[in-house]
């Protein structure tokens, strides 16, 4: 049965926008794009020139040290732009779609007849190998080296969360069938973390050949970094695959239907958000197809916003992409986050008695007395970077057995061997969104971990 | 929003190129003081919790409004009671203020007016961090410290306490400290004996019997006159801040409370000290300084003072959490032998702590290590 883990260290950010259950549109998008910067570590090469024509399974761009590694267009239609940013580097594939979904059929036996060579094999082919991570660093994974497990977090506690139990409910079966195929490649099962809250209503926990985790506490806990912390750290070694449960589901489709498939339910959330909501759409969707989802006129409540703009996060608000109101959907977002971009000044911001419109988990302001109210987030910094000062402030909301601001100053420091030695092989950047969220000395924290993580891969190549 | 305006306009004249470039550091410190910034995040986490490092020291200020009040009251009661004159409440407070008053604006300009100029020097931003040692540096003085020693002090302190390591969050020890440390070697006639703690002019005449002496003074000398209540609430003499522990405590509880400071080095403090304080009474000879009993040492001199606001300062003090047990305990314990073992210092608790803000470092590599150690083990097995 079930291992419950209990998390006492973290915090749910209260921002409103959370979506309701229920799909308001079907985006049929004319024009999506594939980005290689939603690859950590990857150099591109790329397979397809202006003015082809590619189907939905079409290889678009290949991992140049691997070429066997591919990454598939999620439609069928014409490339219309390939965009690229300073000293070419490449950014963005559009694609012009055509109306009606073309697929490349593959053939497949069934899953059960498949051996894990073939199974490898197949996810290459497709181009879904590449909805795989590997840990340490978060990379995609070298197919040669067998994991010690394979992880998928069930459930998501970000701020204004999409309920995968809502957004997933028609591919249970899809889910299941992808769990077969990859327990197939690793001796440790494939394991996975339940919330508490819905552990005993989700559909997920009847799904079979699975270990279940069930996990008890505020976000982070739907970080897979911080379930495999809590199951099966990762030591120096040792390696670990991770897989978004949104991506197994269309690992499962591959593997009944022999279609690449990257339809998915994407949720509409945030406080610029007029609707909260769900809507089906592909990886690679435009910004512009959700245009009338958002408002243009910031909450007239929040009278400092009046004016500003908004931010189009793809992905959620701590750790997404700000990729702008043309921008493309990432591989791996399965939520839009819209805010209001904060370019305000707040007279006597910090000196105020009372900050009743904004949110501060720390006591100094009076948060704790509305414990369930939500709150209109916006990207101002609130405040000016600092040295770091507030050292416990990090440890309570990264429930893990590392000391998070040792780590950070290795990293700067650029010291490898104590990066090893505290843990930097157990991290990602979201991992430490939350230390960032509540930095007083407003430092951008994810940006040290991607650093730490840069060194440690040219050390290791 | 007009104030809005007004800045807008004048601000290119402070900008890079602008007349008064030079003074760029210093207008954006009180550009910020007054307006939360518009910068938005660009990388990372798009929203951000509305605490910031000023929010912080006021905070601390805040907690320190307390033992200021019963401070500058203290001052003119201790005054009333050396002539012998009779004042109102009103006169006391009065003739406080207007004592303590030019300790503070010396603080505040020696002390802010370095950080401007380093941080136009370095290009920084001006650093919020000493708000909190200039409202503290009157508070751990004698009341009447000559100012051109606490100017000299002031500026020790900020140049050589902190902005040589690179200003607040790099600095090894706490900056108020230095300063009186500073001062207690540098002048000591200033900073201790009988004479120093109680305001009295020069023309005044005092009372008969009246020696102005501190109960740590009065304690190594074998008769302490005050009780327990006395020095708890706190109309004692000595330096401004540190007399009375009831104003100290309610500075602690919005310290614990907004977990700004930590309540472990607090409370492992006290146990450090009441370790050391009962292990003196055992062995004590009948009527000696050791065999007073030891929770008088809580509201003595400095003790409650310095362990609420100083052993505390997060940049100074020990960075992980067990090693917060061990760094409170060994500054309580510490305070209490310097008192107790060293007749040349009266009083403890500054040297205690400067002590253990050199060792926090070495008890932090101690508890990393247990992790590290911790994840070595993990893999092997």
């Amino acid at each position: 049965m079930a291992d419950y883990i209990k998390l006492k260290k973290g915090l749910n950010v209260p921002m409103v926008g959370a979506p309701q259950p229920v799909v308001k549109k079907s985006v049929i998008s004319e024009v999506i794009a594939l980005k290689p910067t939603d690859f950590k570590n990857l150099t591109p090469r790329l397979l397809v020139r202006e003015g082809d024509a590619v189907k939905a399974g079409t290889p678009v761009f290949a991992d140049k040290f691997s070429p066997e590694i591919i990454f598939a267009s999620p439609v069928s239609g014409v490339v219309s732009e390939v965009v690229r940013g300073e000293k070419r580097k490449l950014l963005e594939i559009r694609i012009k779609t055509d109306k009606q979904i073309e697929y490349i059929k593959y053939d497949l036996p069934k899953v059960e007849d498949l051996s894990a060579e073939k199974i490898i094999e197949a996810l290459k082919k497709s181009g879904l190998w590449v909805c795989l991570k590997q840990r340490p660093y978060g990379i995609i994974p070298n197919p040669n080296v067998e994991p010690k497990a394979i992880f998928v977090s069930g459930f998501s506690s970000v701020p204004a969360a999409p309920d995968y139990d809502y957004a997933l409910k028609d591919e249970f079966d899809n889910i299941q069938l992808a769990i077969n195929a990859l327990n197939k490649l690793t001796k440790g099962g494939v394991h996975m973390g339940l919330s508490r809250i819905s552990a005993n209503s989700t559909p997920l926990h009847k799904l079979k050949n699975v270990y279940f985790h069930v996990f008890d506490g505020p976000h982070p806990a739907d970080n897979v970094g911080v379930q495999i912390h809590h199951i099966s750290p990762v030591n120096k070694g040792e390696v670990v695959w991770t897989v978004d449960l949104p991506l197994l589901a269309a690992i499962g489709k591959f593997f009944s239907k022999g279609i690449y498939d990257m339809s998915r339910t994407v949720a509409i959330t945030g406080p610029r958000a007029n609707d909260p909501c769900y809507v089906k759409a592909v990886a690679g969707m435009s910004m512009k197809d959700i245009a009338e989802f958002v408002s243009s006129e910031a909450d007239p409540k929040q009278s400092y916003q009046a004016g500003c703009g908004v931010r189009y996060i793809s992905g959620n608000v701590l750790t997404g992409t700000n990729v702008g109101a043309e921008g493309y959907l990432g591989f791996f977002d399965y939520q839009v986050t819209l805010i209001t971009e904060g370019n305000y000044y707040e007279g006597l911001g910090w000196a105020k008695i009372f900050r009743p419109k904004k949110f501060s988990s720390s006591r100094t302001y009076f948060s704790w007395l509305t414990p369930k109210k939500e709150y209109n987030m916006d990207s101002n910094y609130n405040g000016g970077e600092r040295a770091f000062v507030m050292n416990k402030a990090y440890n309570d909301v990264l429930p893990m057995d590392i000391y998070p601001v040792y780590l950070l100053k290795a990293i700067l420091a650029e010291d490898i061997d104590k990066m090893e030695a505290l843990g930097i092989y157990e991290v990602v950047e979201e991992d430490f969104a939350l230390c960032e969220y509540i930095c007083p000395s407003k430092i951008d924290i994810q940006s040290i971990i991607a650093k730490g993580i840069d060194i440690m891969l040219k050390e290791m190549a | 929003m007009d104030i809005r305006k007004f800045v807008d306009n004048i601000k290119p004249t402070f900008e890079k190129g602008g007349k008064l470039g030079f003074l760029h550091s210093t207008f954006d410190a009180f550009e910020s003081f007054a307006f939360v910034p518009n910068t938005v995040t660009k990388r990372g986490s798009h929203v951000r919790d509305c605490v910031d490092l000023k929010r912080i020291m006021i905070v601390v200020v805040v907690a320190l409004l307390p033992a200021f009040c019963f401070g500058v009251y203290n001052i003119g009661y201790q005054h009333s009671l050396a002539v012998g004159a009779d004042m109102g409440f009103w006169q006391m407070v009065w003739y406080g203020f207007l004592k303590i008053l030019p300790l503070y604006l010396v603080s505040y300009i020696v002390g802010l007016g370095i950080e401007f100029i380093s941080a136009q020097i370095n290009g920084h931003e001006v650093n919020e961090g000493y708000l909190v040692s200039g409202m503290i540096i009157p508070l751990i003085m004698p009341v009447d410290v000559p100012l051109w020693t606490l100017a000299l002090a002031v500026a020790f302190a900020v140049l050589i306490g902190k902005e040589v390591f690179g200003g607040t969050g790099m600095n090894i020890w706490n900056p108020a400290l230095i300063a009186r440390a500073f001062l207690f070697f540098s002048y000591p006639s200033k900073m201790s004996g009988d004479e120093v703690w109680v305001s009295v002019g020069k023309n005044d005449v005092l009372v008969d019997g009246f020696t102005g002496a501190t109960p740590l003074a009065q304690a190594t000398g074998g008769d302490l006159s005050y009780s327990f209540m006395d020095m708890f609430i706190g109309l004692i003499p000595g330096s401004v801040g540190e007399t009375s522990t009831i104003a100290i405590l309610l500075g602690a509880i919005i310290l614990i409370w907004t977990g700004v400071a930590s309540w472990k080095i607090m409370v492992s403090g006290v146990i450090g000290a009441l370790a050391v304080g009962f292990l003196g009474n055992a062995f004590a000879p009948e009527g000696s300084y050791l065999a007073l009993p030891a929770w008088n040492h809580l509201v003595m001199g400095g003790f409650a003072f310095g362990i609420v606001f100083m052993a505390t300062d997060p940049v100074t003090s020990a960075q992980t959490e067990t090693g917060k047990w061990i760094y409170g305990f060994l500054v309580g314990a510490l305070a209490i032998v310097v008192r107790l073992f060293n007749p040349g210092y009266p009083e403890g608790m500054m040297l205690a702590i400067l002590l253990m803000n050199t060792f926090a470092p070495l008890i932090d590599y101690y508890v990393v290590n247990a992790n590290i150690n911790r994840r070595l083990k993990r893999a092997t097995k």
